[in-house]
């Protein structure tokens, strides 16, 4: 089903990017529209389709929405944070 | 001592890690048995002349995740006192870059509890680690303790040791 075209059915995400993918982006943030429904997965596409460098983040990386960790097919809302995780590597 | 830089209830500091400060948080007269583990900043044979770490963090994401690993610690230890501390920044070598300390009853809750949760830091505690050498370079630590190649492997679902382990 086509999404209509209507801004009650786009979501502003903020994206957030750290440590080696922060490096890779150029950047430790960014704010990414698209059109509802969406996922984490369609989130990391627009990332790596519209930022030069995000090219570079794999396709399929760690991500968290509101600070806890999600699956790719993991639905986002407006004003959801989205943050790409390179492979954990605390303690 | 008190973490100046982050809020009291704050998992996280920018400084050395007080231990007195930890073991007083899970000290209680009804505990007869407390762990302590220490992950310290590497240098052996498998690394490349390290001279430091720099920590880095989802630092909001490290709040939230670690009241959750610590809740499902003491879900399945009720009786054991957990404290935790995470350092962020640049981490000489030989120096602290987490600490864990367990207080139970008795000794085998306090073990189980500490492995538990330094496990769980390995495996879902978002932060990352550059290694700083004495040749100048910068490099990632992925989470195999080698460094990341480039360009960057597809995570999955690893666990992992470390940089210490």
């Amino acid at each position: 089903m086509p999404a209509p075209v209507n801004t009650a059915t786009l979501a502003t995400v903020r994206v957030r990017f750290f440590a080696r993918y922060a490096e890779l982006v150029g950047r430790s943030e960014a704010a990414v529209s698209l059109p509802l429904p969406a996922t984490v997965g369609d989130v990391v596409r627009r990332v790596r389709e519209d930022f030069p460098g995000a090219g570079a983040l794999p396709e399929r990386p760690l991500a968290a929405v509101n600070l806890k960790q999600a699956k790719l097919d993991a639905r986002v809302q407006d004003g959801d944070e989205v943050a790409l995780l390179p492979p954990i590597a605390g303690g | 001592m008190r973490n100046a830089e982050l809020s009291e209830m704050s998992y996280l500091t920018r400084s050395p890690i007080s231990l007195d400060a930890l073991l007083a948080e899970v000290s209680s007269p009804a505990c007869g048995g407390t762990c302590l583990f220490l992950g310290t900043v590497r240098d052996g044979p498998d690394e490349h002349g390290v001279t430091a770490i720099e920590y880095s963090a989802y630092e909001e994401m490290v709040e939230a995740e670690f009241g959750r690993l610590l809740g499902d610690a003491r879900g399945r230890w009720p009786e054991a006192r957990i404290a935790v501390r995470h350092r962020l920044g640049t981490i000489p070598v030989g120096e602290a870059s987490i600490a864990i300390v367990a207080a139970a009853p008795h000794r085998a809750q306090a073990f189980e509890a500490c492995r538990y949760v330094i496990e769980g830091v390995k495996q879902r505690i978002p932060v990352w680690k550059k290694e700083l050498r004495v040749d100048g370079t910068e490099v990632w630590v992925d989470p195999s303790g080698r460094p990341t190649s480039s360009p960057p492997v597809p995570l999955s679902a690893s666990r992992s040791g470390g940089t210490h382990d």
